[in-house]
């Protein structure tokens, strides 16, 4: 595909800022995120605060940074997780077959009938709003998409030839599975787990949004666009920043995601 | 200028693939008389099909014409504004595609294809006119019902019934240039004879020319009265069919030519007086689907099969798509679990209480797949691929496996830094190759082989043929050699066993069963492949065996349809 | 085709099945005892007793499923904690309102995007094809709570063209109610015609690749016939499926946009209960959105075989 090089440089650049930013943002920032500085309430952008001030005056670049750390720290490790216990779920029940990948598949399948962010939802009302319940709940949330698609690629690789001549060499099925076909999900496991990434960013800002998020003050993208929302007539730069920050970021991993998919699985291209 | 007997003539057309700027077609030049069998024959990458997509302007849009003209009739086809190409398309130029099960749409039904053409470019006709002419056609090109095919979808159709829909939607409009892009290759050798036969009669009754392209240069000699021969985007050689083939004078078309498969002397082999590998009323049997509703009834795939094949000795198995030949050969191998019958390595059967004697069949009997691109794991290197096989094998240090390893490689031709390539970097043949050094690289004393060349281009097919006769005499293997080319079997085997709908229908000596087939099955299989005969100018002379063999098999429409669908499935059933 | 019918509806069943036994599952992982949390912390002894005879909280796990079902079916989904409504009605009431936008945006968005992602793989490469791509992508990364807000900022306070927040029932003023429904539509419509475009595209890039369509080139048909009646159908399929997912995962995403703007839908309903700790209304919710979301895909795979009949045949 013809827009593969830009894809990846435009995509590759945005999570590299991004990454940058998450990570001097987990030691230093400008300011104390959480200092509260009643003097600069609301200050517009520009100034000794470049991204204004909230309506505690806290410095908004400071904040967006901590939580670009926090969102990047919650969402790295969920997609460890949901790709970790998915990848386990769908090379065993690809590997067992028969009746136990039958009854998981069909639990697997239910769960599945809940919209990823709703099981997250319900999930949430169990482990309770923080930052490892969303981890929890994103992670199952989003274990049985993985499962599925580790087990559809194992499944239709063991009809590959190159596993039947395995086989015929009288290789056991434990070391055709490891040495021919576990390597053969890394490509398909790269592209999903690049999504993967982006739903769980999306999808923990949303929460976080909805105030299920990490709670406050601590910073995230997400519970900084809600509490804009009351001063939006005033100070639109606290609704637009973390907005900015969100959308840059998606469009980067989506970006790179094609650039990766194009790259490693023509096949998946459009999924 | 142009010859009033000049239908299509295509002067210096030159194309190239628009974004590398590499040339496809390289200035090609030739004509085509009104109904006259033009046949262009070439390998994979040769252009041939971009030449003849261009001369309708079909090509991809990837491919851009840079040069050259082509004119139809007294029309420019390269300047013509759309809507006038349009009115040429169909009406006056058909087109027949290779890929029986994408060429028709699937969500379309057969009437309203066949109907569209007539609507479009038949004005004058009544739906009632339009809807006789379509039967007529339909019944014409041998549908059994033709009225029920109407409301019917591609995907109930057999690909040889496909393919015959396809004719009869091109043949409506009685075009006078029908150009048939590799029309059978898909197809199993009979069927093919059948669908290239009708499009003779159809072509010759409508006085239709025809623009006929494969790579099987035997089919197009049989039918056509030119064969232009191209090779990497050139016309190399062109000439009446007989002429170019008994005198060939271009080096390509001589290298073509000698790589048609031929019958070579028969050999003496030992019969030993135990078989290397006997089957005993061999059945397979799959459990029927588990559905929901019900389970239906279980299949048989194999009926009783009694097959030996000696030490050292060539055996090759052919027939059709569903007559069972491969899943015999998975059963040999061990890949699908019998439901009845024995299997003896040595005169000793492989699933008996002896464990030890299954691991020694194991390290002793390996496989060749049909398809190098997927037989090969794209993660390894070639050396990595071919060790693996040595790993079970016990008592090998490791410096004698590497030892071996470079051994096998340069044996197949792959020596030096081959073993540090992975299969995407190599060709088909090459990949064919490995695939054979992973088998033999245990001195196996029995190698099936299935469909080991059916993937290849025809001279590549020689090389690999060749290389494989000649590891087969150097190492003294027996082989089970399935196929369903009896070109290729008639090159290799020293004995011939022909399946049809999971039985052995005929087993005998190579020359007995080639010369005298005593089963009509086989007849029918031989009747589609030419005996070859060498001119001292390096061609040859080509015989067709039983021409005037009734072909009695039709397929009846969707019963054939419902099993050619199924193998596939069939196959993870009996594997799980 | 009835077989396939049959089959594709009896698969849902055991699917459903599970979906309840997990959403009974889900409030039984919460510590505590299930009664008082379904009352509240100020129940009174009698009533708690009276609640854990009622869910037979004495009895097996089993039992208390068998119980809890029979009631579900019945259409007994509890009441709820803080407003003592009953939960099934209230869930339902919900429900029309957010349906209204998702699938007013759905529909507009299918028929914005599909022939526009048909349109960019028919020119594929073009310029016009590299312009979609990147605006579908753009929309694709945009999340719905900030495009709502954005759109709220300027054509609610910026231009002051639509009321900014709140939802007015169609029953009391048919006008107004559109007025507050412009802008959520307009939120999903743009995210989604990021996502479907760019699928209709994919699909349509395969097909167009396909020997058929060629075919119907050479029989001589026009570019808008071969597009529309050969190509359109076939690469419609794969959409066809997602817009079906889509509407599921709007129904259980759509809290977002509704925060936004402040409508009373199902969404909302939900994160309210879960902020309440109203575990009856929770378990309603999810069951509902579950099974209506099983129920939408299951009327997808069974219109399917308009857009490809193949899947009929075994």
């Amino acid at each position: 595909m013809s827009y593969s090089a830009p894809n990846a440089l435009i995509g590759g650049t945005t999570i590299g800022v991004v990454a940058v930013a998450a990570l001097i943002g987990a030691v230093w920032t400008p300011y104390d995120p959480l200092a509260i500085d009643f003097m600069a309430r609301l200050a517009p952008p520009g100034g000794a605060h470049w991204l204004g001030t909230d309506e505690f005056g806290r410095d908004v670049l400071s904040r967006l940074m901590a939580g670009a750390s926090t969102s990047a720290w919650i969402s790295l490790l969920t997609v460890i997780l949901a790709v970790g216990a998915g990848t386990a779920l769908g090379v065993f029940t690809g590997f067992v077959r028969g009746w136990v990948d039958r009854v998981l598949m069909t639990f697997n399948d239910a769960l599945l009938a809940f919209p990823g962010i709703l099981l997250a939802l319900g999930l949430l009302a169990v482990f309770g709003a923080n930052k490892y319940g969303i981890i929890f709940a994103l992670g199952i949330a989003y274990t049985p998409s993985v499962a599925r698609v580790v087990r559809g690629t194992v499944l239709s690789l063991r009809e590959r030839e190159f596993v039947e001549a395995s086989r015929v060499m009288g290789n056991s099925e434990i070391y055709t599975m490891w040495r021919h076909i576990l390597p053969n999900c890394i490509a398909p496991l790269t592209v999903l787990a690049t999504s993967l990434f982006g739903w769980v960013l999306l999808a923990e800002s949303a929460l976080s949004f909805l105030g299920l998020g990490v709670p406050p003050p601590a910073p995230t993208w997400g519970n900084m666009l809600a509490a804009s929302r009351a001063f939006i007539a005033q100070a639109a730069w606290l609704g637009i920043f973390p907005g900015l920050c969100i959308s840059l970021t998606l469009l980067g991993i989506n970006l790179l995601g094609d650039a990766v998919r194009d790259r490693l699985d023509p096949r998946m291209r459009g999924v | 200028m142009m010859a009033n007997d000049t239908l299509l003539a295509v002067e210096g057309l030159t194309l190239e693939v628009a974004r590398a700027g590499m040339q496809v077609v390289k200035g090609i030049s030739f004509t085509v008389a009104p109904g006259e069998l033009l046949g262009i024959v070439g390998e994979s990458g040769s252009g041939k099909t971009m030449a003849a997509r261009a001369a309708m302007r079909l090509e991809p849009p990837a491919v851009r014409r840079v040069g050259g003209s082509i004119r139809f009739e007294a029309h420019e086809i390269t300047s013509m504004p759309p809507a006038e190409l349009r009115r040429l398309r169909g009406a006056r130029i058909g087109m027949v595609f290779q890929e029986p099960m994408t060429s028709l749409n699937p969500s379309m039904t057969v009437g309203r294809q066949l109907e569209e053409g007539l609507v479009l470019h038949r004005r004058d006709l009544s739906a009632d006119a339009r809807r006789r002419l379509v039967l007529d056609m339909l019944d014409r090109v041998g549908i059994a019902e033709p009225v029920a095919a109407l409301s019917a979808y591609p995907h109930q159709f057999s690909g040889g019934m496909r393919q015959r829909i396809m004719l009869a939607s091109v043949m409506l409009l009685r075009p006078a240039l029908l150009i048939a892009d590799e029309p059978t290759t898909a197809l199993d050798a009979v069927i093919q004879r059948e669908v290239l036969e009708l499009m003779v009669d159809l072509t010759r009754d409508n006085g239709t020319a025809v623009l006929m392209i494969s790579h099987d240069l035997s089919m197009v000699a049989r039918y056509t009265d030119r064969v232009i021969v191209m090779q990497e985007g050139a016309i190399v050689e062109e000439g009446p069919t007989r002429d170019l083939l008994q005198h060939p004078r271009h080096p390509y078309t001589r290298k073509l030519l000698a790589a048609m498969p031929r019958r070579g002397p028969a050999r003496d082999v030992n019969r030993a007086s135990v078989p290397i590998v006997e089957v005993r009323d061999l059945v397979v049997q799959y459990s029927g689907r588990q559905g929901f509703l019900r389970r239906s009834a279980p299949k048989r795939a194999l009926h009783g099969i009694r097959l030996h094949i000696d030490p050292g000795e060539v055996v090759a198995l052919v027939g059709g798509s569903g007559s069972g030949k491969t899943t015999l050969g998975r059963a040999i191998a061990g890949m699908i679990q019998p439901s009845g019958g024995d299997i003896l390595f040595s005169g000793r059967p492989i699933d008996g209480p002896r464990r030890g004697h299954w691991a020694d069949y194991r390290l002793n009997c390996q496989m060749v797949f049909q398809d190098p691109y997927s037989s090969l794991d794209p993660r390894m290197k070639t050396g990595a691929l071919v060790r693996e096989a040595l790993r079970l094998v016990p008592g090998m240090s490791g410096p004698e496996r590497r030892a071996r390893v470079a051994e096998v490689l340069d044996e197949v031709g792959l020596g030096g830094d081959f073993a540090e390539r992975y299969p995407h970097e190599l060709s088909g043949g090459q990949r064919q190759r490995v695939a054979i050094a992973r088998a033999i690289v245990r001195r196996p004393a029995f190698v099936i082989a299935d469909e080991p060349v059916s993937a290849l281009d025809t001279t590549v097919r020689a090389q690999v043929l060749d290389l494989f006769a000649k590891l087969q005499q150097r190492h003294g293997f027996a082989c089970l050699f399935i196929s369903h080319d009896l070109g290729v079997v008639e090159q290799v085997a020293d004995r011939v066993v022909v399946m049809q709908h999971g039985s052995i229908v005929e087993e005998g000596d190579r020359d007995a069963v080639f010369d005298a087939p005593r089963h009509a099955y086989t007849r029918q299989l031989l009747s589609a492949v030419p005996a070859l005969e060498a001119t001292p100018d390096g061609g040859v002379r080509l015989k067709w065996r039983f021409a005037d063999e009734p072909l009695t098999i039709r397929e009846t429409d969707r019963a054939e349809a419902e099993r050619s669908a199924r193998p596939r499935s069939e196959l993870e059933a009996g594997l799980g | 085709m009835l077989r396939f019918a049959v089959t594709r509806i009896l698969m849902a069943v055991p699917t459903l099945l599970i979906v309840a036994i997990a959403v009974f599952a889900l409030i039984r992982l919460v510590p505590g005892d299930p009664a008082s949390l379904m009352l509240g912390d100020l129940a009174d002894a009698t009533s708690l007793a009276s609640l854990r005879h009622n869910l037979g909280l004495d009895r097996p796990l089993p039992v208390q499923f068998a119980i809890w079902f029979q009631n579900a079916l019945s259409g007994d989904l509890g009441r709820s904690i803080t407003s003592d409504q009953a939960v099934l009605p209230l869930v339902i009431e919900r429900f029309w309102v957010s349906a209204k936008v998702v699938m007013a945006a759905v529909i507009f968005a299918s028929l914005v995007a599909v022939p526009a992602g048909m349109i960019a793989a028919w020119r594929q490469n073009s310029a016009l094809d590299v312009a979609l791509v990147a605006v579908s992508t753009l929309l694709l990364s945009v999340p719905t709570f900030w495009l709502g807000l954005l759109l709220l900022l300027f054509f609610g306070l910026k231009l002051g063209w639509l009321p900014v927040v709140g939802y007015v029932s169609f029953s009391d003023d048919p006008w107004r109610a559109l007025l507050y429904l412009i802008m959520p539509v307009m939120t999903l419509f743009l995210h989604e015609i990021g996502v479907l475009m760019r699928m209709a595209r994919a699909s349509a890039l395969e097909v167009l690749r396909l020997d058929y369509i060629t075919h119907a080139r050479a029989k001589g048909l026009s570019e808008s016939v071969v597009l529309w009646r050969h190509a359109f159908k076939n690469a419609f399929a794969p959409t066809w499926t997602l817009i079906g997912l889509m509407l599921g995962n709007l129904l259980g995403g759509i809290a977002v946009v509704e925060t936004v703007f402040t409508i009373p839908g199902l969404g909302r309903l939900l994160v309210d209960s879960i902020f309440a700790r109203d575990y009856p209304v929770i378990q309603g919710c999810m069951l509902f959105i579950a099974v209506i979301y099983v129920l939408v895909n299951l009327v997808v795979d069974l219109l399917y075989p308009m857009f490809d009949p193949r899947v009929t045949a075994e």
